[in-house]
């Protein structure tokens, strides 16, 4: 038990200092108004109290121009708190397009999480200083929320849906990894840590951690086994579509329609096939549903992506 | 102090109507009329249940305040060593609904609007008196199935039931809860509805509807919130409980359902509940400075509008619960800017309320510093709520303590604030004695300092990002939850105090005269307690509310024992 009240979780990602500017603000602004209301009730409860002798009320009906500047004056305030709230709000939602890619998947009661060079761990998460990142998330079963503190960051981890965010890391150090929606018995233990490197220590890291092999390469293997490439064969006249530089594309569906060529709509396909059908394509594909786990999911996805991608040998979109 | 009470000569004795006269044996009222059983539980009498609904809601308020006892205890360690993870679970969701649907929200409408409602607007009672009576057991047979839920072992999936969760996951009582909020909920239908139609039809003569008491408006804005609500929340838990047994998909992706779904429906309900319990605390707070300070009240019409724009307002302010759940960034925009604007009606009635007080003739009775302990707890409670609907900000304290406080400063400090003054404010009306002033006033500090010192902390907790509902949590958070479990202990002192000294002026407080503390209103012009039927003749209202004269002074006739 440490003695001294700490006010601020630490200060290791870059939007720690503009979530606490705005909230040094917000701080200061109900300073103002708290000393001011408390005054006055205070002030009015003493000069007016009732006493032998004293003056009796005085009949006040309102005063326009006084209700008009306490509209006025909380208005422009909260306007100036919400525009400053959500320029926050869009610098931590988006992240830069040289974000490094990791997936996570959250369960009761763990988190897993997986390198885009991968390595695999679990509630622990190793990442390499200023350097931007962005976790993919999906959850194995309940809503869980992954949220570490220190970089004023928090994301719903959904079934069946992926979602995102991203952060880069500034002060090297071991940080609070929580789960922040509560998901049963053992919400509160489905905790762990995050460790910010320095670059050299964080490729130390990677070569000592058990490597194996990268998501995408995972994913190639995959696509092989699962016989994927007997009808994706990338060639005319294929059973199903090809998927070379693909990714990111609108596709247009036999019902009229069009999706975007990404994550969700992959991991749809191979649960429910039938749900969106590529123009020009038959109903064939049977469903992977049960035989392929969130984690082979997400390596398909990023052996999918990697052909759309010129760096590792796909195409060009 | 009005004209109907004389100015007391000599000092009265105990035993004795202080004021108007009376010989001992105190004529026949709604409480002596009759002693039986039945002529209580078969009841038409709106006063007569309103008393049952205080019983009833205030057991609920101890069971529900053991439970957060029990929380507290737990938590003045970081490690899980007095109860199971799963226990503590059951009884954080257990406080919750306890609290939430069994007294939050039923404790005004349900409690004093029962009893004020038609005496406030000069009726004999509310249009349906036979549903009002309907509607006690309704609630009692919610109360029933609830502790039938807790006896079989409890539910574990937080008052806010989120799915898949609930509908798949929880291994606990979830779909007899889901039954019994659903049932609770035409309870406070029915109540709504009595209300609207009372409002509307049964109004004195002369009593036009910017005459009503701030109270009425409160009690009638709250009611087309609760009518206009409360079916979502009972169509989602019943979606719950038929996921449960049927696995129909309507939220768990497994099924082809949405968990996220669930999170809109719910709150589309459960955010205007915060208004259903807000508004009709409201209400009370302008009965008690305008009655405390001799004054109208500073803006009648604007405070009456604010009323209405809050109901409304409120109805689209849901997705400020869904900033970090994948609703879409220029939903998210549209919901913090509607949250904004939410706020400025209840700044407005916070400076209406303390202009009231500017040159009064201010009495700091029971009620009234209960009155200004919510001015101060209600203003940090709406200025943090400022924070979290800025979405940058959420974004980091969603979910954590900074949100347990904020909304215990809020619906505690406000709403349960509130209540205490308001029972205090009309307990000679409703039973016809006088409590202990002093133990009274006593209580009302004791309540203020306990409450901060609970809450306080937590905030701080909350941007150090100490989630809710954790059981176990890290060794460097322990000052602050020792601090704040200090101060529930000290909380609940304050809240045990009236229960002990109201029932015993039942027997032995000074008997109340009519209008102890001289205030307007037309409930301070008949017999406390009142007879059966309120009124001998119907009233005819001739002048606005709050109309005390210029140069009023209180006579403190509450304070002579
Ligand atoms: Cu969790
Ligand atoms: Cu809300």
């Amino acid at each position: 038990m440490q003695t001294g009240i700490p006010l601020f979780p630490e200060n290791a990602s870059t939007f720690a200092t503009p979530v606490d500017t705005l909230y040094v603000a917000l701080v200061l602004v109900s300073i103002v108004f708290m000393v001011l209301i408390a005054g006055l009730v205070i002030g009015f409860a003493i000069r007016y109290r009732t006493r032998p002798g004293s003056e009796g009320a005085k009949q006040i009906h309102g005063a326009t121009s006084l209700e008009l500047l306490w509209t006025a004056v909380p208005l422009g305030i909260v306007m100036v708190i919400f525009v400053w709230g959500t320029k926050v709000w869009f610098q931590i939602s988006r992240p830069p397009a040289q974000a490094e890619q990791y997936y996570v998947t959250g369960k009761q009661w763990m988190w897993k999480i997986q390198h885009p060079t991968g390595q695999r761990e679990i509630n622990m998460l190793h990442v390499p200083i200023n350097q931007p990142i962005q976790l993919r998330m999906i959850s194995e079963d309940v809503i869980h929320s992954f949220y570490i503190p220190a970089f004023r960051v928090k994301r719903d981890v959904l079934p069946g849906r992926y979602s995102t965010m991203w952060f880069e890391a500034t002060k090297a150090g071991t940080y609070h990894l929580f789960c922040a929606e509560y998901c049963g018995t053992k919400h509160s233990q489905m905790i762990g840590s995050v460790i910010v490197m320095e670059p050299a220590d964080y490729e130390r890291w990677l070569s000592g951690a058990v490597a194996g092999e990268s998501p995408r390469d995972q994913g190639e293997k995959l696509f092989a086994a699962l016989r994927c490439d007997t009808c994706h064969t990338g060639l005319q006249g294929a059973r199903g579509p090809d998927f070379k530089g693909l990714w990111g594309q609108k596709v247009q569906l036999s019902d009229g329609s069009s999706v975007t060529f990404d994550e969700d709509y992959v991991r749809e396909s191979i649960l429910i096939p039938t749900a969106k059908t590529v123009v020009g394509f038959q109903q064939l594909m049977p469903t992977y549903a049960g035989q392929v786990g969130e984690d082979q999911i997400l390596s398909l996805i990023a052996y999918l992506k990697s052909l759309s991608d010129p760096a590792q040998g796909g195409a060009k979109p | 102090m009005s004209s109907t009470v004389a100015p007391h000569a000599a000092a009265p004795r105990p035993d004795l109507p202080a004021t108007d006269g009376h010989a001992v044996e105190p004529r026949e009222n709604y409480l002596n009329v009759d002693y039986g059983w039945k002529s209580w539980l078969l009841s038409t009498d709106h006063k007569r249940i309103a008393v049952m609904y205080l019983i009833t809601i205030m057991f609920m308020i101890l069971v529900g305040g053991s439970f957060a006892i029990l929380l507290r205890l737990e938590l003045a360690t970081p490690a899980g060593d007095l109860l199971q993870s799963e226990t503590y679970n059951k009884i954080f969701t257990m406080h919750g609904v306890v609290m939430v649907f069994f007294f939050l929200i039923p404790g005004i409408p349900a409690v004093l609007g029962n009893f004020l409602v038609p005496i406030m607007i000069g009726a004999k009672d509310l249009a349906f008196p036979k549903i009002n009576l309907l509607s006690y057991y309704i609630f009692l047979a919610g109360i029933t199935l609830t502790l039938i839920a807790v006896a079989m072992g409890g539910v574990d999936t937080g008052w806010t039931f989120y799915t898949p969760y609930s509908s798949t996951y929880a291994n606990s009582q979830v779909a007899l809860a889901a039954i019994a909020v659903f049932v609770t909920g035409f309870s406070s239908i029915l109540t709504g509805l009595n209300f609207i139609v009372t409002v509307h039809k049964m109004r004195a003569p002369g009593m036009t509807w910017f005459r009503l008491p701030l109270f009425i408006w409160a009690q009638y804005a709250t009611s087309l919130i609760i009518m206009l609500g409360t079916p979502v929340i009972a169509i989602t838990v019943a979606l719950v409980g038929l996921e449960r047994l049927f696995h129909i998909g309507i939220f768990d992706p497994t099924y082809g359902g949405d968990p996220v779904l669930f999170q809109h429906m719910f709150w589309f309900y459960s955010h205007p509940a915060v208004y259903i319990m807000i508004l009709p605390a409201m209400g009370v707070m302008s009965e008690l400075v305008t009655a405390f300070s001799k004054k109208r009240v500073f803006g009648y019409h604007i405070m009456a509008f604010s009323t209405l724009a809050i109901a409304v307002i409120g109805f689209f302010v849901w997705g400020h619960h869904l900033f970090v759940s994948g609703q879409s960034t220029y939903a998210g925009v549209m919901f913090s800017v509607i949250t904004m604007l939410v706020a400025v009606p209840s700044a407005i009635k916070v400076f209406n309320w303390v202009s009231t007080m500017y040159r009064g003739d201010v009495w700091l009775t029971t009620p009234m510093c209960f009155a200004i302990a919510f001015l101060g707890l209600f203003t940090v409670g709406g200025l943090t709520g400022i924070f979290l609907g800025a979405m940058g900000f959420d974004i980091h304290v969603h979910d954590t303590y900074f949100v347990v406080a904020h909304f215990h400063y809020v619906m505690v400090g406000g709403m349960v604030t509130a209540f205490f003054g308001g029972i205090h404010f009309w307990w000679p009306k409703m039973f016809g004695r006088m409590y202990p002033e002093n133990m009274g006033r006593i209580s009302a500090a004791i309540i203020f300092i306990g409450f901060n010192l609970t809450f306080f902390p937590q905030f701080i907790l909350g941007y150090m990002g100490m989630p809710r509902r954790y059981h176990f949590y890290p060794e460097e958070w322990q000052v602050l939850n020792v601090l704040s479990t200090a101060g529930a202990t000290l909380l609940g002192t304050g809240y045990l105090l009236p229960m002990i000294y109201l029932p015993w002026s039942l027997k032995f407080g000074k008997v109340a005269s009519k209008n102890p503390w001289g205030a307007k209103g037309l409930e301070w012009q008949i017999d406390s307690p009142p007879t059966t039927f309120n009124f001998d003749k119907v009233p005819i209202v001739t002048e606005e509310a709050y109309a005390y004269p210029e140069g009023s002074r209180h006579q403190r006739e509450a304070e002579v024992v």
